[in-house]
């Protein structure tokens, strides 16, 4: 057995998912290859100290934007001697794995939260809901990874091969325009360390920034519910829950929330959750590690200040 | 050019999940179904196309038990023209979906598939990126932003951290995000008129692709509750907990 870790990488190095990735990997296997799909040596060098990889294959021709169609065929062919093709559960990774995995006639296996076994894995369904544990029967096993449930991966302590692979043909039906990444200094919110969340008490599109300071204060990423989306608070992008996105962060202060089943199964896997609301009876305190009771425009404002 | 609609029947969103007491599957007897809800957003996008005078015919697919006719009328009711029911009382894995939906392009000559993002059951996202693949067609993943000109679409897709923009030649195959619309509440004519328009109904075995199941599932288990903690009397408690027993500011 033999697994190929399929790399995303931003110019300077291998991103915090595919670390999660490689500790995957790590549990399937010991031969290990790690596809870099950029031309950075900056990027390379740091593969190949990776602790756990045998083996970095770097690739070259047009890898801009790293476009599905572009990709699939290359790394198809890269995954000739590989029993297991794995990435992170990003948008990179999920736009381009099943295209690969229906190229190759597989049933992928998506957003994997365990490995039982070679063949068998535990996956998250209805947003977190309920676990299912799915053997594949599939000979060669293409599957994503949730970042949030593997460790990352040494950055240390690796001495891996280098072999340059394939190129990348120009597929001509489809090209990359541009890439539009917000320039927020704060972090992505399924990334970040801390969340902070407002929901339908917040009031008004005005009233989210009340949130601000104390998010700048904690390092965090802003967040909402679906019903402060719905309202016209905040964009979209913001919203956390089943139809939004799923985060597990350290920390989650969910304030003026009432805790909305649609809202729990995208915060639920939080390591500590606080919630501010200002009725007692509010679905959120039931899980909720610390709660507080009580008017958030008083209390946010009033933390913030004694936050250091 | 004629758009094709995949559509799922789902459970609810607002449906409190329950496993079944043999943990093989979630129960799905006697609980509200809906169409899933970004393929909501591709049904809003195709007619919102075809409105536009992009296109001429939005058809509505979906695969399942005789309650998916159900979500091809409430596609109906949104402005959706025909259907195709395919009947599989199993589950039918994204694979298998995609094999299914490529017979059917090819059949009726489609330009473009608008498909969810995922389906919030099973949450696999991969059926649109594989039938891109099967067809040899390029994708646009997550798109929040869809315009169709003459030679092809420009799309504006979600990825972690922001926006991308892709071009892409007809054609090919787009996925839905949250953000690409939001979706019209059928009205009581289109929804009497989504009565009479017709499905076609297809027996899965008659399609002639393999459609077994490629994963088993052992078991079906409801993650580990989360029990609520306790009260804190005011900002300051709450500061000392987050210092003291979270440790984190």
């Amino acid at each position: 057995m033999s697994v190929l870790v399929i790399a995303e990488s931003n110019g300077k190095e291998v991103d915090r998912g595919t670390l999660s990735a490689i500790t995957a990997a790590q549990k399937i296997s010991n031969e290990i290859s790690l596809l870099i799909l950029e031309e950075s040596e900056e990027v390379i060098e740091q593969a190949q100290k990776i602790k756990g990889i045998n083996k970095v294959i770097t690739t070259s021709g047009d890898l801009i934007g790293g476009l599905a169609e572009n990709l699939a065929p290359l790394i198809l062919e890269c995954s000739k001697d590989a029993s297991h093709i794995l990435s992170s559960a990003g948008t990179f990774g999920k736009n381009i794995m099943p295209r690969v995995s229906a190229l190759n006639d597989s049933q992928q296996i998506s957003d994997i939260c365990e490995v039982i076994d070679a063949e068998t894995f535990v996956r998250p369904i209805y947003a977190g809901n309920a676990l299912a544990t799915v053997k594949s029967l599939d000979k060669v096993k293409f599957i994503t990874v949730r970042s949030t449930a593997f460790e990352a991966a040494q950055t240390e302590g690796g001495d891996a091969e280098i072999v340059s692979g394939p190129e990348a043909i120009t597929n001509g039906k489809s090209s990359f325009v541009n890439r539009d990444l917000s320039e927020s200094d704060r972090p992505d919110l399924t990334a970040a360390k801390i969340v902070v969340s407002g929901g339908r008490g917040i009031g008004s599109a005005d009233n989210f920034s009340i949130l601000d300071p104390l998010a700048d204060k904690l390092g965090a990423a802003v967040g909402a519910s679906r019903a402060a989306v719905d309202a016209g608070y905040v964009p979209n992008d913001y919203q956390v829950g089943q139809t939004g996105k799923v985060v597990a962060p350290e920390l989650y202060i969910a304030i003026g929330i009432s805790g909305a089943i649609q809202h729990l199964a995208g915060m639920k896997d939080s390591k500590t959750i606080v919630a501010i609301n200002k009725d007692e009876d509010a679905p959120i305190f039931q899980i909720a590690d610390y709660g507080l009771v009580g008017d958030l425009f008083d209390i946010i404002p009033e933390l913030s200040d004694k936050i250091k | 050019m004629k758009i094709l609609v995949p559509v799922k029947r789902v459970i609810d969103y607002n449906v409190k999940i329950r496993v079944n007491s043999e943990r093989s599957a979630v129960e799905t007897n006697n609980v509200k179904m809906s169409m899933n809800p970004f393929d909501e957003i591709a049904v809003e996008e195709a007619v919102r196309l075809k409105e536009a005078g992009k296109a001429e015919e939005v058809i509505i697919v979906s695969i399942g038990d005789k309650g998916s006719q159900e979500t091809i009328r409430t596609a109906f009711a949104m402005g959706g023209d025909r259907g195709i029911h395919v009947i599989n009382e199993a589950n039918t894995e994204p694979l298998a979906v995609a094999k299914i939906l490529k017979s059917i392009v090819e059949k009726e000559d489609i330009k473009l598939v608008i498909l969810g993002k995922q389906a919030i059951d099973d949450d696999s996202n991969q059926t649109g990126q594989m039938l891109a693949a099967l067809l040899n067609w390029p994708q646009a993943t997550f798109a929040s932003k869809v315009e169709v000109n003459n030679d092809g679409l420009k799309v504006t897709r979600e990825i972690d951290g922001g926006l991308e923009t892709l071009s892409l030649t007809l054609p090919c195959v787009v996925t839905t995000d949250l953000r690409l619309n939001e979706t019209r509440y059928a009205s009581l004519p289109n929804i009497m008129k989504a009565k009479k328009k017709e499905i076609i109904e297809t027996p899965i075995s008659d399609i002639g692709i393999d459609f077994l199941p490629r994963l088993e599932i052992l078991k079906v288990e409801e993650p580990a509750v989360r029990s609520g903690g306790r009260k804190v009397a005011d900002v300051d408690e709450l500061i000392n907990v987050l210092k003291d027993e979270v440790g984190i500011i």
